[in-house]
């Protein structure tokens, strides 16, 4: 079974993609439509599918991570419905090409009064692809005051190469960014992007659905090239976040100029031409 | 009265004392205060000097090495992080 074909305008930005390339993360506000959010903590609450993290291979749930994510969750009334939503279809597709492969999802609900915070970290194992990478969403069905925490995430971290929990000596950062939302929230991020879960010090509850995708085929020119020469793409993938310091900063640089290669075939892209000279000189 | 330790984890924009904090942590064996992820927007120093004035001591600096061949445009961990101590007053020994 596959999904029908994304709908015309549903596909992100030359913009929008370079912004996800820069800062590893993109955010949709209320894009999840009320009913929606209901039905899926509803869902969730009533126990939905179980993760594969941690399941027996020969279990129901074990067999899913590397299937077509169009197979699953027939039976779902509201978070199938979601995925489907013209806009959330048009950004999987954007980033992954057609075909998304499920990796795993985890309902991560955070009981009223949770008063640590998870420490920093980067999901799963190092990934060692050098370009390719997979996508999380991370869904917020209710409103996140940031009482509630949300999930803290690091603008640009997504290149940095630690090992999960590797970096959680340290506490915070200039730039950090606590995701405090509206109802109906989609952040999609790089898989390597450095976050942690707040604590909740609410009354109630805090529900956030996580799932991550891979893609199928390459990453290639998926989104609405229109504005692929627009000039502010060079500013976006500039930019310079605080908690790097300006030399590292440039390193950074280097890896979206190669990451934007990547995803528009356009291998003389270059900034201030740091990897031309390199390409060019390589005799002694 | 015996002392506890108090560890100040201070990374700087670059190796220089002066430079501006980009990260930071703080343990405190004392157990007067608790810190953890996400807890603070502001660091407590804008620099490793601003700390020392304050009466922190260095214990320990980053070494500063090059990148290894085919290695040159990695990045990892923040690279110049700094380790501060105070010795408190920390109440009666265990035991």
């Amino acid at each position: 079974m596959a999904d029908p074909p994304v709908a015309e305008g549903s596909h992100l930005t030359s913009s929008e993609v370079a912004s996800f390339v820069a800062h590893g993360f993109l955010r949709f506000d209320e894009l999840i439509p009320p009913a929606l959010c209901s039905g899926a903590l509803a869902e969730i609450a009533s126990g939905f599918e179980p993760t594969p993290y941690g399941a027996p291979r020969d279990s129901r749930a074990g067999q899913w991570p590397g299937r077509p994510l169009a197979e699953l969750w027939p039976d779902s009334r509201a978070i199938r419905p979601i995925l489907l939503l013209p806009r959330v279809s048009g950004i999987v597709e954007s980033l992954l090409g057609p075909g998304a492969l499920y990796d795993h999802h985890y309902a991560h609900v955070i009981p009223p009064h949770q008063r640590w915070s998870q420490p920093w970290h980067a999901d799963a194992i190092l990934d060692p692809r050098p370009l390719a990478f997979d996508i999380q969403l991370f869904f917020f069905f209710h409103d996140t005051p940031r009482q509630a925490g949300g999930t803290m995430i690091l603008p640009g971290s997504q290149f940095r190469r630690v090992n999960e929990s590797d970096i959680s000596r340290t506490q915070n950062f200039r730039g950090q960014v606590a995701t405090v939302c509206r109802a109906g929230t989609l952040l999609v991020c790089h898989h390597g992007l450095w976050h942690c879960g707040q604590p909740n010090q609410t009354d109630r509850p805090r529900t956030m659905l996580k799932l991550r995708l891979g893609p199928a085929a390459q990453q290639l020119r998926r989104w609405d090239l229109r504005d692929v020469d627009d000039p502010t793409i060079v500013q976006t993938l500039r930019t310079e976040h605080l908690w790097m310091g300006s030399a590292e900063a440039r390193l950074e640089i280097v890896h979206r100029i190669r990451l934007w290669r990547y995803l528009t075939g356009n291998d003389r892209f270059d900034i201030d031409h740091w990897l031309t000279r390199i390409q060019d000189r390589q005799s002694p | 009265m015996v002392t506890r330790q108090q560890l100040l984890f201070l990374s700087l924009a670059t190796p220089n004392l002066n430079s501006q904090v980009v990260a930071w942590s703080l343990f405190d064996g004392t157990g007067r205060t608790t810190t953890m992820a996400g807890d603070s927007e502001v660091p407590p120093y804008e620099s490793v000097l601003a700390a020392m004035k304050d009466g922190w001591r260095v214990i320990q600096v980053p070494q500063l090495t090059a990148a290894l061949p085919g290695q040159e445009h990695q990045t990892d961990f923040p690279r110049f992080e700094y380790v501060l101590e105070k010795l408190q007053d920390g109440g009666s020994p265990r035991g």
